[in-house]
This record gives C-alpha cells, structure tokens and sequence, in this order.
C-alpha cells in the first residue's frame, strides 16, 4: 500500500508543477484537468471513492467547462 | 530589490519550508489510524441502527440529514445566482447555433459514453447507501452525461434534451422535495427529518428508511442544478459564436 501511495503522492507534487509552470490559460485549464484525474487517483488510493466520484467530474470535466466559457467571452469582449 | 537577492530570499524560505514540511510528515500518524470517537461510534452502530451498509450516507442523510439540507440550498442558491448574474444581459433568447460535430470518431464515442454515464449516474444515485456513492455524486455522474450529448453532438441536441422549464421545475422540487419530507416528518409528530419509513435489511434497496427519499431528492437536486448551471454558460458560448453577434 505504502509504494503505490508513495507514487501516486509524487505523481501529484509532479502534476501540480505543471499547472504552476504552464503560462498558456487554455493549455492551464486542460492541465490543471489532468491534474485534478490524478487527485482522483490519490483519493481512491486513499479509500476516499466518495470524494473521488464527486472529484472526477466536478474538476475534470464542470470546472474546466466554466473555465473554457470564462475565458472565451473573455477573449471576445477584447 | 535585484533578480539576485530575490532568489536567494525564495531560496532561504523554501528550505525552511521544505524542512517545516518534512518534520511535520514524519510526525503524521499511520495510514488508517483514526482517533475520532464519534466516526467510531458511528461505524458500529449505524449499520444496525438505520440498516445501511455505506455509513457515510447513514450521516449524511440521517444523523447530519439538517446539515445536507443546508449544503443543497446553498447549491441552490448559487445556481440561481449564476442563472440571474448571466441572464441579465440577455435581453432576448440567443439563435441556436448550428455546430455539428464532424469527427465521426469523437461523435461514436460521445454517444456510447453519454448511454454509459447517464446508467452509472443513475447506478450510483441509487445505491447511494449501500455502496460508496449518493445523490450528490450521482447528481453530478447524471450532469455530466447531458454535457457528453453537447460534447459529443451539438449545442442544438443538447438544447432539446434540457429544456430550461424542466430542469428548473428538477431543481426546484429536488430542493423543495428534501423539505417536504423533512416537514412530513414533524406532521406525524416526529422532529424535523426524523424517519419515516421502515429500516429494512442492510445492503437491500429498500433499506434505510428515510435515506432513499433523501437522497432521491438530493440526486435530482444536484443533476439539475448542474445542468441549469451547463445551460447559463452554454447558452453564454453560443452568444459568442453566433457569427452575426460577434463584436468586431
């Protein structure tokens, strides 16, 4: 249990790198997405499948969503 | 202050931060330790107690069944507010917008997986106290197939299958709902919420007395909720490619 925890923790401190080292907002939203698939990850690991079924979708798939929108209208109204 | 000392200044605190970090995991308690008396109380008494086989839903729909009543009008009312900030400005309702899909392969797979996430939402929304799951994370499993119909087909196709009237009429008695059964309750002399129905056997369906209602409730709550938020940024984006209303 101890390794596959170990793994999957650095895998986030790796993902959460990413999302802090992208500058481009459109490629942020998807990889701050994938960031958030790799937490769901970690709260299976964790025996947490509650918070990971609520995690899968609202950070993968609703907040990037909002986000996308957010970032059109903000472009369009330049 | 130059490029230089600013980067030892982040250098010095990052390592205090780094050792800070350090010390305090090697103190973290072991995986599975858990010191809470009343997660432990809880864990042996609800299953025989309220007959229901995922605790979490024991809590959330019965012991704390006043508190999740709180945390669905706040949703509630977030959603309206997002609803009532975006529509303002939209005078008129926008043209629907014409855009199909054209990758067949993405198109193939969007509708097969839009089938697969509407049964797993149901799934999890329904056996939300037997196994880990429940209205709210069923609600939004449930919300997320409608936005794989516009994903995967067109802002028209999705459109059709969620009609504003009756996803506003789902949010509103999905919320409404979780009330009325909280009032059914005082009517027959109990306090606010209290059971209603009998408990049953632990890990059947018809188990937990009140809990199925509740989180029936909830999981219409949650989907419609998420949908009407879908359709208010959905609708924004068709706005903005309606090529006649695009600002130059």
């Amino acid at each position: 249990m101890v390794p596959l925890q170990a793994t999957i923790t650095i895998l986030v401190a790796l993902g959460a790198l990413a999302v802090a080292l992208t500058s481009d907002l459109v490629r942020l939203v998807i990889v701050s997405s994938a960031y958030t698939l790799l937490l769901v990850v970690l709260f299976v690991v964790l025996q947490a499948p509650d918070v990971a079924l609520s995690m899968l979708v609202v950070g993968t798939i609703g907040y990037p969503l909002v986000l996308f929108v957010a970032i059109r209208r903000d472009r369009a109204d330049d | 202050m130059t490029r230089r000392v600013r980067l030892a200044l982040f250098g010095v605190a990052a390592c205090g931060l780094a050792a800070l970090l350090l010390w305090s995991i090697t103190g973290l308690p072991k995986f599975g330790d858990y010191h809470g008396a009343y997660g432990k109380i809880l864990n042996k008494r609800a299953p025989q107690e309220r007959q229901t086989s995922n605790v979490v839903a024991a809590v959330v729909f019965d012991y704390r069944g006043f508190d999740t009543m709180g945390e669905e009008l706040i949703l509630f009312a977030a959603v309206m507010g997002v609803a009532m900030l975006l529509r303002e400005p939209r005078e008129e309702e926008a043209p629907v917008p014409e855009d199909p899909v054209r990758s067949d392969a993405l198109r193939a797979f969007g509708v097969s997986l839009a089938g697969a996430t509407l049964v797993l939402g149901l799934w999890i929304v329904a056996h939300g106290y037997v196994t880990p799951g429940g209205g709210f994370q069923g609600g939004v499993v449930l919300a997320a197939a409608f936005l794989l119909v516009w994903l995967a087909g067109s802002y028209r196709a999705y459109r059709g299958l969620a009609r504003a009237p009756f996803v506003e009429l789902a949010e509103g008695s999905g919320a409404g709902g979780y009330v009325v059964i909280g009032l059914c309750a005082l009517l027959i002399g109990d306090a606010f919420l209290h059971n209603l129905l009998p408990y049953g056997v632990a890990g059947k369906l018809s188990s937990g007395g009140s809990i199925p209602l509740l989180n029936w409730a909830s999981g219409l709550e949650v989907t419609a909720a998420f949908v009407l938020l879908f359709n208010e940024f959905l609708s924004e984006r068709a706005v903005l490619i309606d090529p006649t209303r695009r600002p130059s």
